[in-house]
């Protein structure tokens, strides 16, 4: 009892990274319609460069955990935003109004660019920074096993249940929301009113980037290593929470998140460890073939 | 943002150099925490180490680049206007005739070509595994092409398939003993079983769900290669897998008793080159034969049913056509080549491991397709001997290849989202063009 | 077909009761409508009404909330069309049709289209594809004839001298023609056309009256017709369907039709009258 406790919160805090980088994967498939591949790696560089911040703020004597942890976020969000506006200027936007298949593709391939940018530039080998916030709270002391969630899982928790509500509040108040949700919806049309769509989107993916970014940090935070490998399982996984929760569905995407984060967890713990990726591949393809329009969204009315 | 300048006329000096230095400035937030910044590992901690030279090279490139390409872009519109103000233009069907022409010549050559090449390389190891490799990467292509080039099915995956072909002929050769030639068919049969069993409950999907499924579909396969020790050793691999021999001849130094080998047999001294050519020209082969077959294919039912799917599939169904077998036989089909791909890969390497089947794999795999022109053969053996040999040629680009790989992908689909050749020849004509069809014509 | 065949049509199509539901939207209503045999149907009404969705129904390509869809095929006798998946309707009961947004194969030729469209009968001659691997005569002698039937038809529809052109190129007039004529590839009993005169000028729409009165008077081949062009409607339609809100709301010859008030209402609205269906109306019926 104790033990699936544990593995509860271990599930819940890695379904709300998923959710936060599914988020992104979400946003930009409603409104352009195109899985974007490369989203993973950009969660990928943020962790690189929140390693580096880190490093830097380390050399710096910095001792202050929440200035560190603020400015960490900040430098993070800044520049993977600027890697996520600079990606789709590039990889997708020429390719608008182009076949389906090709801004897909043109997405692998950025993918696998920024992949090996980082491999070249950063070195192959796996980054270890020293743990930023240790300890945390027993929450159930057994005999057998003591129930605890760290600082850091509280962090993560915490962090993603506030920007899930700024999110919301910023998708379904602020002009920009509308402008966003016009164009999911009808791109012509938006622009015909008056929306600058090429815009929208850019500002789409950048705040797709920013939470990633955050997920970046946290995993940083979380884990203490990071690769640049990273990018690719972590990116399918959030894709796949994305698609179980409903593509286009932003609460979709949180609770495919914590779903899988969930999942995963337990059957690591209960089943094979090993066969934890084969898990989340399963679910895909399940949810894809019994309900492809995920739990929470809208299914799709073919047109003919 | 507004300083961006995207014009439609050619710019002034003043506008490029705005332009380029926008995206050098671009360019160097992005510099900044990758190429600025590295840590590095200091006995055991990180510590931060600047490269703000190398920095100020990047943008320095990226600004000239930037300014370099603009001014190409702008030339290339001049001249392009020019050209159609000085009017007649070739037709479109025209050029694409002649396009079609010089390809047909060029497949001859490279045909001519491929035959020759042990000959004249007969001792040179290096060329002739390189070119061995391209074959495979052909093979595979043309394998891929079937899903999705003609189909438009868009398959991650494919390397699960390959990966299938080579760990069957892997185990039926060391648990069970067969040779080349029985594991061949039975291993292309159980890629296509695969493919199949794969393709059933997916093949409602549309075409960017169907993309990530079997991407993990691939990597499902991957992953129980990797841990199911006992079926297929893990991480280890399979090692000492037989060789293909030459009708019953071995490639060995000597035969044991009762038999002969390759050397042997034709009175030649032995030499380990034997070998390798024979496994060139059987893999070439091997490519042929999926040529001829493909193409056959193409021009059958089946195969301008494959086209129509790939262009729409819901007048296909209004059609009365049965799209899920058209795209299951379009999977089992592109699956059992990519298995007989497999099986000769993994005669040839004598070693298999989980390592050869990644992501990448299918990623290049796809590539290769793509950019040679989806659907177009001779595009594949282009896209293919390129991928293969720019690296090859900048053995000091080896670490680069995958990054410039990468680039690739995204600049020819920026630049032609239809691939190198584009072109596509119809299957069937009711006018034969040429000097037959203009023939024809006078007679009447 | 003889004078009192015509006179006494036979139930081809039954649409008995159909209703269509979205969600919350009714599409089709409680429709009930019956399609005779070797004659022209015409199904008009306001966008919106639900003939589209009709279509689908009727085609397999969405499936019927409630009621029931009969065809009383001439050779495989009585037909559930509701029951079938939309390949097996165009192959099995041979009820075929084209779409509002012209849905051709733009990359393959003219000549590549209409083949395709004999799909079945080339695969059932290629024996699992080995027969035209090894290029048998069967095989070869089937695709021949199917390019002879494809050159029939493109003769017949002018579109001979385009056949080696890549479909998707053409201009709009001719791809419609092109789907028609694709579709009549299919040899269907029933021909269900969304709306073929859309886009087509004066001369064009003319040349497509006289083609749908030659395949119904000379082939015998019932033809199902949405249209707004009521010089097409009005013209060549031996019986007319009329659909609002999903519901039928009058039925009969076109003269009937026309002069029915609520048909006259439902173009029209109940007081204001600067719909431009109202001269559509009008003038159709000054040509007819």
């Amino acid at each position: 009892m104790a033990y699936a406790l544990q593995q509860l919160i271990n599930g819940l805090t890695l379904g709300a990274m998923y959710g936060l980088i599914a988020i992104g994967y979400t946003m930009v498939y409603g409104i352009i319609g195109m899985i974007n591949f490369a989203h993973g790696d950009i969660f990928m560089v943020s962790a690189f460069i929140a390693v580096t911040a880190f490093t830097l703020l380390a050399a710096a004597d910095v001792t202050s955990i929440p200035l560190a942890l603020s400015f960490v976020l900040i430098v993070a969000i800044f520049f993977t935003s600027a890697y996520g506006w600079a990606v789709e200027r590039t990889a997708y936007r020429p390719l608008r109004g182009s076949t389906r298949l090709a801004p897909l593709i043109s997405a692998i391939g950025m993918s696998i660019f920024l992949q090996n940018t980082v491999q070249l530039t950063q070195g192959a080998r796996v980054k270890p920074i020293p743990p930023v916030l240790e300890g945390g709270l027993v929450l159930w002391d057994t005999p057998a096993f003591a129930v605890q969630i760290s600082w850091s899982q509280m962090l993560i928790i915490v962090t993603t249940v506030t920007l899930m509500v700024a999110f919301t509040w910023m998708i379904t108040q602020t002009p920009f929301g509308r402008q966003q949700r016009s164009c999911e919806q009808d791109r012509t049309m938006a622009a015909l009113l008056g929306v600058n769509v090429d815009r929208t989107i850019s500002l789409t993916f950048m705040l797709g980037a920013a939470l990633a970014a955050v997920a970046g940090v946290m995993v940083t935070v979380y884990y203490g290593v990071v690769d640049f490998f990273i990018g690719f399982l972590v990116g399918i996984k959030a894709f796949t929470a994305a698609v179980l929760g409903g593509i286009g569905s932003l609460p979709g995407a949180m609770l495919g998140g914590l779903l899988i984060g969930l999942i995963e967890s337990f059957w690591a713990a209960y089943l094979w460890a090993e066969y934890k990726d084969v898990a989340t591949f399963g679910i895909l393809c399940l949810v894809l073939m019994l309900r492809p329009s995920g739990l929470l969204g809208r299914p799709e009315v073919e047109k003919v | 943002m507004s300083t961006v300048v995207f014009a439609r006329h050619a710019m002034t000096a003043a506008e490029r150099l705005r332009d380029a230095g926008w995206v050098a400035f671009v360019g160097f937030i992005l510099g900044v925490p990758l190429i600025g910044l590295t840590t590095v590992d200091v006995g055991g901690r990180l510590a931060v180490n600047t490269r703000f030279g190398l920095l100020a090279a990047t943008v320095a490139a990226v600004f000239a680049g930037r300014l370099l390409l603009r001014w190409g872009l702008d030339q290339a519109r001049e001249r392009k206007q020019a050209r159609s103000a000085a009017g007649a233009p070739a037709s479109a069907d025209e050029r694409a005739q002649g396009a079609q022409k010089v390809v047909t010549v060029l497949g001859w050559i490279a045909l001519g070509a491929a035959v020759a090449l042990p000959i004249f390389y007969s001792d040179n190891r290096y060329v002739v595994d390189t070119a061995t490799t391209v074959l495979i990467y052909v093979m595979l292509g043309w394998g891929l092409n079937v899903v999705v080039g003609l189909a438009g099915l868009l398959d991650l995956g494919y390397v699960a398939f390959y990966a299938v072909g080579a760990y069957s002929y892997a185990l039926l050769s060391t648990q069970y003993g067969w040779s080349f030639w029985e594991a061949l068919p039975v291993s292309g049969a159980l890629a296509a079983g695969f493919g199949i069993l794969l393709g059933y409950p997916i093949l409602r999907l549309r075409g960017d769900y169907l993309a990530i499924v079997t991407l993990g579909f691939g990597e499902i396969i991957r992953v129980i290669l990797v841990n199911w020790t006992e079926f297929s050793g893990g991480p280890n691999g399979i090692s000492s897998i037989p060789r293909p021999s030459f009708f019953g001849l071995d490639f060995a130094r000597s035969a044991p008793e009762g038999e002969q080998t390759f050397a042997g047999f034709f009175g030649l001294d032995f030499s380990p080159m034997h070998r390798l050519i024979f496994l060139y020209y059987l893999i070439l082969v091997l490519a042929l034969l999926t040529h001829a077959f493909v193409s056959r294919l193409r021009k059958l039912p089946v195969g301008r049913a494959w086209e129509a799917l790939r262009e729409d599939e819901i007048a296909c169904r209004a059609m009365g056509m049965n799209t899920t077998n058209i795209k299951l036989s379009a999977f089992a089909i592109g699956a059992m080549l990519g298995g007989f791909a497999g099986v000769f890969f993994a005669a040839r390497q004598g070693f298999i491991s989980p390592e050869s089947f990644t992501f990448a794999e299918s990623a290049i795999i796809l590539a290769i397709v793509v950019l040679g022109g989806m659907g177009s053969q001779m595009g594949v053996v282009l896209a293919a001997t390129l991928l293969v040999l720019i690296p090859e040629f900048g053995r000091n680009f080896a670490e680069y290849r995958m990054l410039l790989f990468g680039a690739a992908m995204v600049l020819i689909m920026i630049w032609k989202p239809g691939g190198l050749l584009s072109h596509r020849e119809p299957t069937v004509r009711l006018n034969p063009l040429g000097r037959a069809g203009a023939a024809r014509e006078a007679a009447r | 077909m003889n004078a009192a065949a015509l006179n006494t049509p036979a139930t081809l199509l039954s649409v008995q009761k159909l209703t269509m539901r979205f969600g919350g939207l009714v599409a089709i209503d409680d429709l009930s409508l019956d399609v005779p045999a070797a004659s022209i149907t015409g199904i008009i009404g306001p966008n919106g009404a639900g003939k589209t969705t009709l279509f689908n129904c009727l085609t397999g390509f969405y499936k019927p909330t409630t009621g029931s869809l009969r065809l009383a095929h001439p050779q495989h006798g009585e037909m559930r069309l509701e029951a079938l998946p939309s390949h097996r309707v165009a192959r099995d009961a041979q009820v075929v049709r084209t779409f509002q947004n012209i849905r051709l194969f733009p990359k393959m030729t003219v000549l590549e289209n209409l083949i395709v469209a004999q799909h079945n009968v080339l695969q059932r001659a290629s024996k699992f594809s080995i027969a035209g691997l090894l290029g048998l005569p069967g095989y070869r002698q089937a695709e021949q004839e199917a390019i002879e039937r494809a050159a029939t038809w493109l003769k017949r529809l002018r579109l001979e001298h385009l056949a080696d052109h890549a479909a998707g190129a053409l201009p709009y007039g001719i791809q419609r023609r092109i789907e028609i004529a694709r579709a009549l590839c299919v040899d269907p009993v029933l021909l269900c056309l969304d709306e073929p005169a859309a886009g087509l000028n004066p001369r064009e729409s003319a040349e497509l009256n006289a083609l749908l009165l030659y395949l119904c008077r000379e082939l015998g081949i019932a033809i199902l017709l949405i249209e707004h062009d009521m010089s097409v409607v009005m013209n060549v339609s031996d019986h007319i369907g009329v659909i609002s809100y999903g519901r039928k709301i009058a039925e009969g010859t076109p003269e009937q039709v026309r002069n029915d008030p609520e048909v006259v209402k439902a173009y029209l609205g109940e007081d204001d009258d600067e719909d431009a269906q109202d001269t559509a109306v009008t003038t159709g019926g000054a040509t007819a």
